[in-house]
């Protein structure tokens, strides 16, 4: 029951400071221009616009969703303490453990919101211009759609970690800042660089999967991009959807690890933190 | 009966000692003044009666729970306002203290009065960050209130409040008061407490130095009481014949005698002042102000 109090109050305030709508905005703005971007190299004609429209936005989503998910979350605890607004909340008959969970359902609902309208504009857009959906495409979508609010889930999750250990917002920010760099970008190149350097001598598939695993970017990249037969023709993704035994069902559980245990370290290290 | 039990509380802050060994209880239907400097441990007190930080030693209970195992039933009866309060700037007074009063599980009409109670009537419908400090200190007391609470921690209450609300705010507490609740409060303007305080608990550097009613602490602290005469017929640095040679007696200015008088010996003097016929024209007695208590009780233990 306080947990949903705290989720409700936690919705509220990010509609009014108008999260909702600028985190809506920015996804169905990339999600439309990609959509009638995105189809122009493949033409109308034969390919299915929709499993285009997949390949490219869920790459854009793993630079994007984690963005917004430590936006919105980096402060979630820290912030609060330093605006004071902690000390009174905590004085009410709420345990710590429930404001976390209210805040991270809160912040989730809004994620899924954006996604979801953002996401599915750009599917209705596509149907309105009369390019053929069918319902291979369409299921891949829908998963898209929730692997996309798992991966926000995810970095909420790690956001509030951080939020949780660390002694002001400034550090705060930083530190998710430096994560989102290391997960979305660096730790690619430096596993591309691995591997190219290693020519497969080394580093055996298990180890390969193992490196996989422990990122949740590519856990989802993996999900969206070989998961479904039908996108991973145009993600040139084939070929590693072959050769790696990582299901879906590992994959999205890979996720969901990612976001238990952030959340539990987080609530851990706030229920010992003195105000 | 208590409310709040405090036995040998310690709490560091690394090498700070916030507080150092304090115990006192409070009873129901007490208005408590918790007086003391910046630093004192006034508000690190509260913080542990809430549970907010755990104690280093000693034990804290707050109606029947202990605040710092994480219980937190005995929080639906207790009303905090924190110094410096601060609320969501985004939302209106009057979304702040219905999400406070669910929270409490309290109906939110009821707890939705309390802002007109409070004076903030029409300007509740406005978002927070648009308030002055004032507005958010009403605010505060708003949410505070909110249940009629059986233990009221006040951290500061009445800075930022005009004259005419702090005749209001007394009046709201002392009534919660007379049915029952516990009422702490902490401040530095301590001119307004001595008529309300029914007690008065002093710290200083994280120790209790003095407790007690008022009476009970001027009758400790035998601080003189200073009977003003104003006297007719005598020269401007003439003390009056009668006065005794161990009495202190001085000149105020041309008219005013002042006379520092042992607690016990008032009457006397009185009587000797005025066995003499008319030249005492006017007489004021001033017992020894809760500021001036303050100040011995801080000497003392200084000194100590």
């Amino acid at each position: 029951m306080n947990v949903l109090i705290v989720a409700a109050k936690e919705i509220h305030q990010a509609i009014r400071n108008r999260w909702v709508l600028a985190a809506t905005l920015l996804l169905a703005g990339l999600a439309l221009s990609l959509s009638f971007l995105g189809s122009a190299p493949t033409g109308n004609v034969g390919v299915r616009a929709l499993d285009v429209v997949i390949v490219s936005l869920s790459s854009l989503t793993i630079f994007l969703v984690p963005l917004i998910a430590l936006l919105i979350s980096h402060d979630a605890i820290v912030g609060e303490m330093e605006r004071g607004t902690m000390l009174l909340l905590l004085s009410y008959p709420v345990a710590r453990w429930q404001v976390l969970l209210g805040k991270f359902l809160g912040h989730l609902a809004v994620l899924a919101f954006a996604t979801c309208l953002g996401y599915g504009l750009a599917v209705g857009a596509l149907a309105a211009t009369g390019s053929h959906i069918d319902t291979d495409s369409l299921l891949a979508f829908m998963a898209m759609i929730g692997s996309s609010v798992l991966l926000g889930a995810a970095f909420v999750a790690i956001g509030y970690l951080v939020s949780a250990l660390v002694r002001d917002r400034g550090t705060a920010a930083g530190i998710c800042i430096g994560l989102w760099l290391l997960l979305v970008l660096i730790y690619d190149m430096a596993l591309l660089g691995v591997l190219a350097l290693d020519q497969g001598r080394n580093i055996s598939p298990t180890a390969l999967n193992a490196m996989l695993l422990s990122n949740p970017t590519d856990a989802y990249r993996l999900i969206n991009l070989t998961g479904f037969a039908n996108v991973s023709t145009f993600a040139g993704m084939a070929g590693l959807a072959q050769s790696t035994s990582l299901t879906v069902p590992v994959l999205l559980a890979a996720l969901l690890c990612w976001t238990m245990v952030p959340l539990a370290l987080a609530a851990l290290a706030f229920s010992r933190r003195e105000l | 009966m208590k409310t709040v039990r405090i036995s040998g509380v310690t709490k560091d802050y690394g090498s700070v000692k916030a507080v150092r060994d304090a115990s006192f209880e409070l009873n129901e239907g007490e208005l408590v003044a918790l007086i003391g400097h910046n630093g004192a441990g006034k508000t690190t007190l509260m913080k542990l009666m809430l549970g907010l930080i755990r104690p280093t030693g000693g034990s804290i209970e707050v109606l029947g729970d202990n605040p710092a195992a994480g219980e937190f039933a005995g929080r639906r009866q207790l009303g905090y306002l924190p110094e410096n309060v601060s609320f969501d700037a985004a939302l209106t007074a009057r979304e702040t203290q219905a999400f406070y009063a669910r929270l409490k599980r309290e109906p939110v009409a009821t707890a939705l009065d309390l802002l007109d109670t409070v004076g903030l009537g029409a300007a509740s419908r406005r978002r927070v960050g648009t308030y002055s400090k004032g507005m958010r200190q009403r605010l505060g007391l708003a949410q505070a209130l909110i249940g009629r609470p059986r233990v009221l921690l006040l951290d500061e209450p009445t800075t930022g409040l005009d004259p005419e609300l702090r005749q209001t705010f007394y009046d709201v507490i002392q009534r919660l008061a007379a049915d029952g609740a516990t009422v702490l409060l902490s401040s530095h303007v301590l001119t307004e407490l001595e008529e309300r305080a029914g007690r008065v608990i002093i710290m200083n550097r994280g120790i209790k130095v003095a407790d007690g009613s008022i009476a009970e602490l001027r009758r400790l602290a035998q601080l003189p009481t200073r009977i003003r005469l104003k006297v007719s017929g005598l020269a401007p640095s003439e003390l009056p014949g009668w006065a005794p040679q161990d009495v202190t007696c001085r000149r105020l200015n041309g008219h005013i005698v002042e006379i520092d008088a042992a607690p016990e010996r008032k009457i006397e003097l009185l009587h000797r002042a005025t066995a003499l016929g008319n030249s005492v024209e006017d007489v004021d007695v001033v017992p020894p102000s809760l500021d001036e208590l303050y100040a011995h009780f801080l000497r003392q233990s200084e000194q100590a």
